[in-house]
């Protein structure tokens, strides 16, 4: 019988899955030899399942005012523990920097003086906000969630290529990924010791709850959507329903005296802490864009006074600027006296002197990236780009130096991929969450792991047709079971379970209560 | 409970109750014409057209075929079964951290099938596509039976269930007593409310047209009656109300939203008997009206909005 690997051919990158051909790496074993003698026909049927599963759920996301299910690959990404470890202590370690230098810049700006990054880096961010300066978190957290995009090079190593510390989403996508795989096939979960997933949301409600205002006891905390109509609308509402939250639009909010409270049938009722899913330029039309119909007239003038908490906090911009990234690693030696665990991906900054030259000399070699875009929209990849394009961004590269970054290109890792002509190589990236709640910082175990579905395609986000693959993280040494078929592999199987060791078979009636005596 | 989502639950148990209905409503209908090869096809369909409140035009005739596709296929109306099963998921997709999962999946799951069994009506007869949307409306009223708190929210969900089956069941019996000439007969009627069998039973096989009324809206014991359906709508309102201390106007009045709806059911409870046979196309006008009376004032009450955007200027 032809196995689904029989025809793979390694892609020139680092393949997560085969050290060369043939040869699988060790934490993929199990899911090697389950998945192996599957053929093509039984892989397509259970991702049909899949799908078909995530639409009736409804697990989707907005596409050009189209709702599609998120796809899932069937193959999962797996991390052992020594790399989740190696990537946990370097995401840590850059959202403790990137507190600092919120903190930093929205008060004293001892940064600049110092001459770690140049004021004008500051005041001339879209993402500035003056209405954020000083205004001092309770617990001090600004980043409550982040999610650092991290891509695996060529020689195995991870690079950070984004800082999300605004609104990072998908963390949705992880949980429903977990739970549509452990359906599809609950025999591998029942052999890998998978980290699980599902304490995401109660990690989140405790940093909300955690950063509410001075002096509330028991915070209502709120998830702020924009509504409906949002791409991510299915994830705000997943969030809301597990922390067992409201969801709530701007529409069901009113601000007086500084109080920002919700309409109920039973009257208004106070809110202190806002996980707000709306952008910066939406949320209060006093103060940000006055056409905003999303967001909450009255809401920053609240925060300001200390009486709501919004997460994250308003400003948070000017962090996971493109241009502020390029100056990560100097902040973490600046604020924290360490050298950066997880370096960055080789960049230029065309705004300074020399700099532009050096870019424009080279553009068709370098990935071209405005440095306020989301979705990967805007990125001119210069090695695959035509001239009219090449040229273009030129224009605009000097038109305006200051929107753009230049980046080496990575050759991103690649991962077995179901495709329609079979399992075939495509690159991945990974998203790892964090959740900072004032005294610690915690990783979900894993993180989303995107895949561009194009052959050979490096922009692996959603809104350009990317998919998702379930992220797990397994032991370095694999503790295999006493042998024989464990519980949920005897399910899966269709045996019927074996008593369990040790305790004498349960009988219906009077005698069982006298067994249950004698252990 | 936040007023939206109330609002939201509300219209997501009207539109489940109205597909079910309609879907009802269709089968015994054209059930009928099917087994009867004497009746006037068009007459028929003006008449079901009537009970949904849809006036068809008057130039061309009406068949079947146009009656499934105004009143059943049309995904732009919330008048027909597929934009009912649409307003409903929508609905719920806005109250997604309320309604329980299995309760959105069963719409939702509900919804993207409709389409395969529309093509499958299109050949072979509508009956399992309004079988399918019957059985999902049950299974969605149980689901919310079975895995919703007996809070507000629960109590929104079957007020709006309770509300338009009033609304429907008096329509149907409307059509009965105003269009007398197309009107459907009474087995038809009790068949399209589900109650032939209840009826057939509590009346040992016989009956005339007063005793199908007085059984359609005044039996106390069955769930789809009038009087049934009302007094489930009155004691959902009093439960919303007796929170926090209103309910009560003055007088120690019940407040606008159960006057209505309170009246009414009295008004049944000691109806003469001989309104049945005279009296009836007035108050199935009453009826209607103080459905429409009560969800505003429902909707004054519970779901106050003040546009999109509620300025309300101050110092920064």
């Amino acid at each position: 019988m032809a196995d689904v690997f029989d025809s793979y051919t390694m892609a020139d990158a680092w393949d997560e899955m085969f050290e060369r051909p043939g040869v699988v790496r060790a934490p993929y074993e199990p899911v090697f030899a389950a998945l192996q003698p599957l053929d093509a026909a039984e892989l397509s049927f259970r991702a049909e399942q899949m799908a078909r599963s995530f639409t009736d759920r409804g697990v989707t996301y907005a596409h050009a005012g189209e709702e599609r299910p998120f796809p899932l690959d069937l193959v999962p990404r797996i991390l052992d523990a020594m790399e989740w470890d190696a990537i946990t202590r370097g995401v840590r370690q850059r959202i403790q920097a990137l507190e600092a230098y919120l903190s930093d810049a929205y008060g004293r700006c001892q940064v600049f003086e110092d001459g770690v990054v140049p004021y004008r880096l500051l005041h001339s961010s879209p993402h500035y906000h003056r209405a954020a300066n000083g205004v001092e978190p309770p617990n001090g957290v600004r980043v409550h969630i982040a999610g650092i995009d991290l891509v695996r090079d060529v020689d195995g190593g991870f690079r950070v290529l984004e800082d999300n510390v605004r609104i990072p989403s998908g963390v949705s996508y992880v949980i429903e990924n977990r739970r549509a795989m452990t359906r599809v096939f609950p025999s591998l979960f029942a052999e890998a010791p998978v980290r699980p997933v599902d304490e995401y949301p109660q990690r989140l409600l405790a940093s909300l709850r955690a950063g509410a205002p001075e002096g509330v006891h028991d915070p209502t905390v709120v998830v702020l959507s924009p509504g409906v109509h949002n791409a991510a609308y299915f994830e705000h509402a997943l969030l809301a329903r597990l922390m067992g939250v409201q969801l709530v639009e701007g529409r069901d909010l009113v601000c007086s005296g500084n109080r920002v409270r919700m309409r109920t049938t039973r009257g208004e009722v106070p809110v202190h802490v806002v996980y707000r899913r709306v952008d910066d330029d939406f949320l209060d039309p006093l103060h940000f864009r006055p056409d905003s119909v999303i967001g909450c007239p009255g809401i920053m003038s609240a925060a300001r006074a200390g009486r709501v908490t919004l997460a994250n906090a308003v400003g948070n911009g000017i962090a996971d600027d493109k241009l502020l990234y390029t100056y990560v690693p100097d902040l973490i030696r600046y604020y924290l006296g360490e050298e950066p665990l997880l370096p960055n991906v080789e960049s230029y900054r065309p705004e300074e002197p020399g700099q532009l030259e050096a870019v424009l000399d080279q553009l068709d070699k370098l990935v071209i990236k405005p440095v306020d875009g989301a979705g990967g929209a805007g990125i001119v990849i210069g090695p695959r780009a035509d001239r009219a394009t090449l040229d273009a961004v030129r224009e605009r590269l000097i038109a305006n130096p200051r929107g753009w970054i230049a980046q080496r290109p990575v050759m991103l890792s690649t991962s077995p991929t179901l495709t329609e002509g079979g399992v075939a190589p495509r690159h991945i990236d990974l998203r790892p969450f964090a959740v900072n709640d004032g005294s610690d910082i915690w990783l979900l175990p894993g993180g989303l792991t995107r895949v561009a579905l194009g052959e050979g395609n490096l922009v692996v986000n959603s809104s350009q047709g990317g998919g998702s693959k379930d992220t797990w993280v397994v032991p370095r040494h694999r503790t295999r079971g006493e042998g024989g078929p464990s519980i949920l592999s005897a399910i899966a199987a269709g045996e019927t379970l074996p008593p369990a060791r040790g305790v004498a078979p349960r009988q219906l009636g009077p005698a069982a209560e006298q067994q249950g005596d004698q252990q | 409970m936040l007023s939206r989502i109330a609002e939201s639950l509300f219209w997501v148990g009207r539109y489940v109750e109205r597909a079910d209905d309609t879907s009802r409503i269709l089968d015994a209908y054209l059930h009928r014409l099917l087994e009867d090869p004497w009746s006037d096809e068009d007459a028929a369909c003006r008449s079901l057209h009537a009970i949904l409140g849809v006036t068809p035009d008057p130039e061309f005739s009406c068949d079947i075929d146009q009656v499934l596709e105004h009143l059943a296929f049309d995904r732009t109306s919330g008048g027909s079964i597929d934009g009912a099963i649409g307003a409903a998921r929508e609905s719920a997709r806005r109250a997604r951290e309320v309604v329980s999962t299995e309760m959105w999946e069963c719409l939702n799951s509900t919804w993207h099938s409709l389409a395969e069994h529309r093509a499958a009506a299109l050949r072979t007869g509508p009956h399992s596509y309004l079988g399918l949307v019957r059985r999902r409306a049950a299974l969605f009223f149980g689901l919310a039976d079975s895995t919703m708190n007996r809070d507000d929210g629960w109590r929104f969900v079957v007020l709006g269930r309770s509300l338009e089956r009033v609304d429907m069941t008096a329509r149907l019996l409307a059509v009965r007593v105003l269009a007398a000439v197309h009107a459907p007969d009474w087995p038809t009627l009790l068949n399209a409310s589900g109650a032939d069998e209840s009826f057939l039973r509590a009346h040992r096989g016989a009956g005339d047209s007063a005793s199908v009324a007085g059984f359609l809206l005044l039996n106390r014991d069955f769930p789809r009656s009038v009087l049934h359906a009302l007094a489930t709508a009155e004691e959902c309102l009093a439960a919303l109300a007796d929170h926090g201390g209103r309910g009560r106007g003055p007088y120690g009045r019940p407040d606008a939203t159960l006057l209505p709806i309170g009246r009414m059911r009295t008004r049944l409870e000691y109806l003469d008997p001989e309104v049945l046979r005279s009296g009836l196309p007035g108050l199935l006008r009453d009826l209607q009206e103080a459905c429409t009376e009560s969800a505003a004032a429902v909707a004054a009450q519970y779901f106050p909005y003040d546009g999109p955007v509620s300025w309300s200027q101050e110092g920064v």
